[in-house]
């Protein structure tokens, strides 16, 4: 009884991992005349060693698009990208490698990214951070630091973003939300208080995919500030940064 | 006569064609009754490609401790973190936030006499930036020992708290750093922190802060 449940949980399983060795690590075999190993992950870094046709590499880890593998006799060394992809692995497939690709950019659902500029005179530090929900519709957050020859102060709000041509390569956007900002005016100022006060957002903007998981975008937004006084107030923000996707 | 007869008709045999292949657009092409199959049945094996797994280690976090020129203050120790993010083996992104401890008095504060600021002496910063690893290759130590290592410049904006106030930086450098191990890296780096002070009299500034720290981070 016990053999028949150990063959069926051998049969059940040995389809999904035919590719990982003994230590548990992914298993590729060298298709091409031969794989260079270089000493770290990048082209500056010498090669050292030289994996045969045939032989049989484990791929211990990645960092960026370098491989570190180790080889029968327990050379370990790494590998680029394009190379690694250019095995098999032990069932004799391609080795099938994760490459971010503007296809995946297309595809993405979180965003989280940093932008720079000028919010009325003063400048502005900001990380912003999305989930897309459909091709078009989005909802992004974002918390700004703000500092000024005048006042400092923060500044978060909610919007909801729409990018009516997402396949662009420069692709706009527009944005509409609210959310809160914070005056402190400098201490080198003699009086008036901090204060709080809830905003409303309109903005657009474009945004366009670099590489990997890298996409730059550029914005401007329209802050309406609803004041305890008499009169609201309006700022105006340019800003510009980079973003990444998952 | 007889020619415009002619492309009359042709005119006219033209227009019922094209009205004729508008009909029939939809549906399948016509097959005999009895017609046989395909002489080879396409039995397409659906293939799953599974990415394999492996582990990515695409982040490193450190910590670093070092010396700051605060101007006008004098020079402080400084501590902070780091944390970075490989975009590319050439390119990477870091997020950085560092304090010192009390700061000493500047030369006015001494001639006047009197502490202007109190308690908010600290120098406070955080700041985003981007580095790339210019001279990427090996570092020898005697005949025997070769560690990875790497030459970098940065460039970034950031805040910084001093005394009262906060002041939007910019923050330039060049770093070297060592890897003893694929996952330990060893860092030495310059940075200038510079940003615009302005004085009660309503006098500006450009003020230069130069850091030196030395610093470990683990790649993960």
């Amino acid at each position: 009884m016990r053999q028949l449940i150990l063959i069926a949980v051998l049969v059940f399983v040995s389809p999904v991992t035919p590719a990982y060795g003994k230590s548990g690590h992914y298993e590729a075999v060298v298709t091409e005349p031969f794989l260079e190993l270089h000493t770290g992950p990048g082209r500056g870094f010498p090669v050292f060693h030289v994996v045969d046709r045939g032989d049989r590499i484990e791929i211990l880890k990645r960092r960026t698009d370098w491989f570190q593998v180790r080889t029968a006799r327990g050379v370990e060394g790494w590998v680029r990208l394009e190379e690694m992809a250019a095995t098999l692995d032990t069932a004799g497939r391609p080795t099938a490698i994760d490459d971010p690709t503007e296809e995946d950019f297309m595809g993405r659902r979180w965003e989280v990214g940093l932008a720079v500029g000028d919010l009325d005179g003063a400048s502005v530090i900001s990380l912003n951070g999305g989930y897309r929900w459909t091709r078009n519709l989005s909802t992004e957050m974002q918390v700004g630091d703000i500092s000024g020859s005048f006042s400092d102060g923060w500044l978060t709000t909610v919007t909801i973003v729409h990018q009516p041509f997402p396949e662009w390569r420069l692709s706009p956007y527009a944005a509409l939300g609210t959310g809160m900002i914070h005056i402190e005016p400098k201490a080198t100022l003699v009086s008036t208080e901090d204060r709080t006060d809830q905003v409303g957002q309109v903005g657009v903007g474009v945004r366009t995919y670099l590489s990997r998981r890298f996409m730059f975008r550029a914005e401007y937004n329209s802050y309406l500030v609803f004041t305890s006084r008499d009169d609201n107030e309006e700022l105006d923000e340019w800003k510009a940064g980079f973003a990444f996707f998952f | 006569m007889e020619s415009r007869l002619r492309v009359f008709l042709l005119i006219s045999l033209s227009a019922v064609m094209a009205g004729c292949s508008l009909f029939g657009r939809d549906e399948p092409p016509m097959t005999e009754p009895g017609a046989s199959k395909p002489v080879i049945s396409p039995e397409v094996e659906r293939r799953d490609v599974r990415k394999p797994k492996i582990d990515a280690e695409d982040f490193k976090v450190g910590a670093f401790a070092g010396l700051i020129s605060v101007e006008d203050f004098g020079s402080e120790t400084i501590y902070g973190a780091r944390a970075s993010y490989l975009v590319t083996e050439d390119l990477f992104v870091e997020g950085t936030y560092a304090r010192t401890g009390s700061l000493g008095l500047t030369s006015a504060e001494v001639l006047a006499g009197f502490d202007l600021l109190g308690d908010n002496r600290e120098y406070e910063y955080y700041d985003f930036s981007l580095g790339y690893n210019l001279l990427p290759g090996e570092t020898f130590i005697g005949r025997n020992w070769a560690f990875n290592s790497s030459l970098y410049v940065i460039g970034g904006a950031g805040q910084t708290s001093l005394g009262l106030d906060d002041y939007f930086t910019l923050t330039f450098g060049a770093g070297y750093q060592v890897l003893p191990t694929d996952w330990l890296a060893l860092d030495f780096g310059v940075r200038d922190h510079l940003f615009e002070i302005e004085f009660t009299t309503g006098q500006k500034k450009n003020t230069h802060n130069i850091e030196l720290t030395l610093g470990f981070s683990v790649f993960f």
